[in-house]
């Protein structure tokens, strides 16, 4: 596979760490109250679908950018891929 | 026979070779099949299960039957298809699947045991009882079955790797990928033209059509001419496109030295391409399948295009007199062929009534060859003549042509479904095509050579049309332009054996047995009869198998299906997969600093990771590892050890937020850490097991340096990353890996310090008060040499650790040995690390083993609450944090000298070995030299509270068991006198 990295361009999809989920970025908050249900499908609850999945790829032999790649898991078309700090920024994620 | 004139061999030079034993020559040009078939050899092989003589079906990839094992020694090579093996000088092959020969093998048995060996045999046979299949079924079926061995020396030969892109991949040169080639290369766009033979023009060069006014392979040449002369076209004979792989990235395999006895000095045997490619031009041309009829398998019977590129190409016939057996037009070309080489055409058989009437033989219409016969190659075939009749011809060979099948399996690597063309009788490339492929000619149907010269031509222009080079339409040179004409007929119909599979023994009634037990869908065909799973993939066989299924069902071919076709097209050496990557070149080996020191002092090696470090140092008279090791942790304790821990991951950790970062990662707290401080600190996964633990080094408000263990430096590193980027992307963070920037000592022992004091500049003050345990300093040493100085100790002792820039780690441990020679200062390697770990309690690997808690490992406490840290939250659920969690406890023998096995379960005395009694487990066990006693650390559940008493500790594995008293982990210095010495 190729992956189009935003910055660096299309790159072999062997320079890359495969992570999962991209909505393993969207992590609770650690503080809250109640918080134990949110961690518990934050840890182990994943969709897996047979179509587009947003995906978190890491340029481990490259510019070790973190990168949202949204990809269709039936065909392996990929039909954008973003800084996975943008998408966090875009999600509302700070500091 | 070898023909008196024609072929595209080199008469004027002859070679030698040998088969089974025989010597044999041929020319240049020449394949092992064509050279044996020019030398009267029909018999190459036995087949797979009945062991029935064959020899070569086919005269190209697409072979099943004439496999040999070709070279010897280290460069055997087994089920290598003799239709491709380009002949060389003293090339040496041997037939397989035969014992005691060739001629006669005693397995040919089970052609007599056919009845029992039918679709579904080993189900049946071999059901039961299940212990019976290792030790009695699979070692018989294995030596019956099976094709060629392997060599168990190593290859001597090198295999390399090569990455290629272009905007234009054309597969296969044949008229259409040649004329493509031309279009696209004259254009200007960088072009890969590939095939898989060592000539290219593919048919051109087993046809007697003329281009133009030249013949076919002559104009195929000129077409190879002019490319070369195009910086901008890369041609590459001998190399086989195996695969279409996502996003427009194929797989190739290049043939780089088969052809020579031996690869030149310095050049690989093959090499593995990856190709990059823009737009993809399929010109693989189409494979004609045979017809199945009773005894169909016999050497001399083969594809009547085979037989006619082997006379026309290599002026070589497999017999003096011949018959064809068509359904087709095409069967008719193959009889005019030969008859033009002056081969005695005896009969042309066509299955049509109304077939046009040949010249120069017989032909017989509306006929079946219902049976053959002849030993160790055909003798004869029987005829059954439109009216009933029966007539017997006596025949050396006899070409076979059921049609041609485009070449669609390249189109079916991204989940392309083939779709059925009744104009043709075949499958045609259909449904989601790789990605940027196109097809041409007879892959695409296109029979006709016209069709594939324009159909090449066109193709490639608009292939290169969408990526905005601007092609010119090429003059197309006059070709023929036959119709195809083709009545399906796929199999005669009789009682005896008719093959379809030849390389899997599957005939017509395997297919048969098969629809009469229920395994009717394509795929329950495939695997219950094992029909087109041999290494051809049944390239010759799987139309004839969907065909006679249909017939059974009662279905078109089309509502049958077809299976998929998968890389690679034909067999890849596992080689040519490895390249390099073999033996110590598997994967890069990293090298200490102090590495070449240490090799001079004998250290022995071991591997950490991909790391060579130093296990220990063994001295003169030292007979036995134990010795060595035990004698460095007495000197380290008693005055001081250097042990290299460079291999410890290193992260630099710099930032305005670089404390409250480290506070998330770690679960333990970091933002009130002060400036020249080092703390330990725990991270956890987020599902609350433990994961890592380091140091982290405060050099400055804003920069700290954290440690990793060895094995999860990488992994360490990546985490941290995801956490900077995805889950708080505006701390004012960087992180850069240090590893290899910095060469890192342990000095340890009570000497340690006063050792130090000789290296370190006189301008910084390391005594006790000025540098406590746990300080931090970046310093200098060896008169102005940058290093960084850590208090930190993971032996228990007085201990620092020091870093310098890498490249003076050689002389820095030199340096500390010359120093250090007052106070013996004595080298240690990782066992002696290991020991002293153990007995001063800290966890390592063994501990942190991806199963483990902070709480389990007696750092329950550390966790806190007053932050969100990674982890925290799931390490406090009710599971992990149970009254009776394992705690990581110490264990003493009863007796000292009695072993302790790591890995070992803890029971109570007198408990039965099962599960239900199980209370935890050793993890790291040594023997202590400090206390004269076998020790262990473990986890033992409820274990804080159980100090004192006696347990056992028992393995399974290795039959001890042995009793053990609880104690603390903390065997050496509970209170840390020594280390804040």
């Amino acid at each position: 596979m190729i992956i189009n990295h935003p910055l660096l361009g299309p790159c072999d999809a062997q320079e890359f760490v495969y992570k999962g989920d991209a909505s393993l970025i969207d992590r609770p908050d650690g503080m809250a109250d109640g918080t134990d249900a949110a961690f518990y499908d934050y840890a182990y609850l994943r969709d897996n679908p047979a179509g587009e999945h947003r995906e978190l790829w890491y340029h481990e032999q490259g510019d070790r950018s973190w990168l949202v790649v949204t990809r269709n898991t039936v065909t392996h078309e990929i039909t954008s891929v973003e800084l996975a700090r943008d998408v966090a920024r875009s999600m509302g994620r700070s500091r | 026979m070898r023909l008196r004139t024609g072929g595209q061999i080199d008469r004027d030079t002859t070679i030698s070779f040998r088969f089974d034993g025989q010597y044999y020559k041929g020319h240049p040009g020449d394949t092992l099949a064509s050279a044996l078939l020019a030398n009267g050899v029909r018999l190459m092989g036995r087949s797979f299960k009945y062991h029935r003589p064959r020899g070569v079906l086919t005269a190209g990839s697409d072979e099943p039957n004439a496999l040999v094992e070709l070279r010897s020694g280290g460069r055997q090579e087994p089920n290598t298809r003799a239709t491709v093996i380009e002949l060389f000088d003293g090339l040496r092959a041997e037939p397989q699947n035969a014992w005691p020969s060739l001629k006669f093998d005693a397995l040919a048995i089970n052609d007599r045991l056919s009845p029992f060996l039918t679709a579904g045999f080993y189900y049946k046979t071999f059901m039961w009882p299940a212990a019976f299949w290792e030790k009695l079924y699979e070692p018989i079926i294995r030596r019956a079955a099976g094709l060629g061995s392997i060599t168990t020396k190593p290859d001597p030969d090198a295999y390399d790797k090569g990455f290629l892109h272009c905007d234009l991949l054309i597969i296969g040169a044949g008229p259409s990928g040649l004329m493509a080639a031309l279009t696209a290369g004259r254009a200007g766009a960088r072009v890969i033209l590939a095939d898989e033979d060592f000539r290219m023009g593919g048919r051109l060069n087993a046809e007697t059509f003329a281009i133009s006014d030249m013949a076919g392979s002559a104009w195929a040449a000129q077409a190879v001419a002019e490319l070369t002369t195009l910086s901008n076209v890369r041609l590459m004979p001998r190399t086989t496109v195996f695969g279409a792989f996502d996003h427009g990235i194929y797989g190739a395999v290049e043939r780089v030295s088969d052809h020579l006895p031996t690869p030149q000095d310095g050049k690989p045997r093959q090499t593995l391409w990856r190709i990059y490619t823009k737009r993809t031009l399929l010109c693989a041309g189409a494979l004609e399948r045979p017809i199945a009829f009773a005894n169909n398998d016999r050497p001399g019977i083969m594809t009547a295009s085979a037989l006619r590129a082997y006379v026309n190409r290599w002026a070589a016939s497999p017999a003096e007199t011949v018959a064809v057996f068509t359904n087709n037009d095409d069967g008719h070309r193959t009889a005019a062929d030969l008859i033009a080489k002056g081969v005695k055409v005896v009969a042309l058989i066509d299955t049509r009534a109304d077939a046009p009437k040949p010249a120069g033989t017989e032909l017989i219409a509306g006929a079946q060859v219902i049976d053959t016969s002849g030993r160790l190659g055909l003798a004869g075939i029987t005829v059954k003549l439109a009216n009933g009749q029966t007539r017997k011809l006596a025949v050396g060979a006899l070409g076979v042509s059921g049609g041609w099948n485009p070449n669609v399996a390249m189109t079916c690597h991204q989940r392309g479904r083939p779709a059925w063309d009744d104009s043709i009788a075949a499958f045609i490339p259909a449904g989601d095509l790789p990605q940027g492929m196109t097809i041409a000619g007879a892959a695409e149907g296109q029979f006709s050579t016209h069709a594939a010269l324009a159909g090449g031509a066109t193709k490639a222009a608009q292939a290169l049309n969408d990526l905005g080079i601007t092609t010119t339409k090429p003059d197309l040179p006059q070709a023929e332009d036959a119709p195809t004409k083709i009545t399906p007929f796929w199999h005669v119909r009789g009682d005896k054996r008719a093959w379809l599979d030849f390389q899997n023994d599957v005939t017509v009634k395997d297919v048969k047995l098969a629809h009469q037990e229920g395994f009717r869908s394509v795929e329950h065909l495939k695997r219950y009869t094992t029909l087109g799973m041999a290494t051809d993939q049944g390239k010759t066989s799987n139309m004839g198998g969907l065909a006679v299924m249909a017939e059974l069902t009662g279905q078109t071919i089309a509502q049958t299906g077809t299976t998929m076709f998968r890389p690679p097209y034909t067999p890849v050496a596992m080689g040519v997969l490895a390249g390099r990557s073999t033996g110590t070149d598997f994967r890069p080996t990293r090298l200490t600093p102090s590495h070449h020191w240490a090799k001079e002092q004998g250290a022995v090696f071991v591997e950490v990771g991909m790391w060579l470090r130093a296990q220990w140092f063994p001295r003169p008279g030292e007979k036995t590892w134990r010795e060595s090791v035990d004698r460095e942790v007495r000197a380290t304790r008693n005055s001081v050890g250097v042990c290299d821990v460079t291999t410890l991951g290193k992260i630099d950790v710099q930032g305005v937020d670089a404390a409250e970062f480290l506070n998330r990662i770690y679960c333990n707290a970091f933002a009130k850490l002060p400036v020249g401080r080092v703390r330990y600190g725990l991270m956890l996964r987020e599902d609350g097991i433990a994961y890592d633990d380091g140091t982290a080094a405060r050099l400055a408000e804003d920069h700290f340096v954290v440690t990793t263990t060895t094995a999860n430096a990488v992994a360490v590193y990546r985490h941290m990353e995801f956490a900077r980027q995805c889950l708080w992307p505006d701390m004012d963070v960087q992180l850069i890996s240090t590893t290899e920037a910095w060469a890192q000592y342990a000095i340890a022992g009570p000497n340690a310090r006063k050792l130090l004091q000789k290296i370190v500049d006189p301008a910084f003050d390391i005594s006790n008060d000025a540098f406590p345990f746990m300080a931090c300093a970046e310093i200098t040493v060896c008169n102005g040499c940058p290093a960084r100085l850590f208090r930190i100790s993971f032996s228990g002792e007085l201990a620092y650790e020091l870093a310098v820039p890498t490249r003076y780690g050689d002389a820095l441990i030199r340096r500390i040995m010359a120093e250090g020679a007052e106070f013996d200062v004595t080298p240690y390697g990782t066992e002696a690390l290991g020991v002293m770990r153990i007995e001063k309690g800290h966890a390592a690997g063994n501990e942190l083993n991806g199963q483990t808690t902070a709480l389990n490992l007696g750092m329950g406490r550390m966790v806190s609450d007053k932050k969100d840290s990674i982890g925290a939250v799931l390490s406090r659920r009710e599971g992990l944090t149970m009254p009776d969690a394992l705690r990581l406890v110490g264990f003493r023998p009863k007796n000292p000298q009695t072993r302790i096995p790591a890995g070992a379960h803890l029971l109570e005395k007198g408990a039965a070995m099962v599960v239900a009694n199980d209370l935890g487990y050793v993890t790291s066990a040594c023997y202590s030299p400090t206390l004269e006693s076998y020790i262990a650390i473990g986890f033992l559940k409820n274990g804080q509270a159980r100090m004192g008493e006696t347990l056992r500790a028992a393995s399974p594995l290795t039959g001890e068991d042995v009793e053990i008293e609880i104690v603390s982990a903390h065997f050496v210095d509970p209170e840390g006198e020594r280390l804040r010495a």
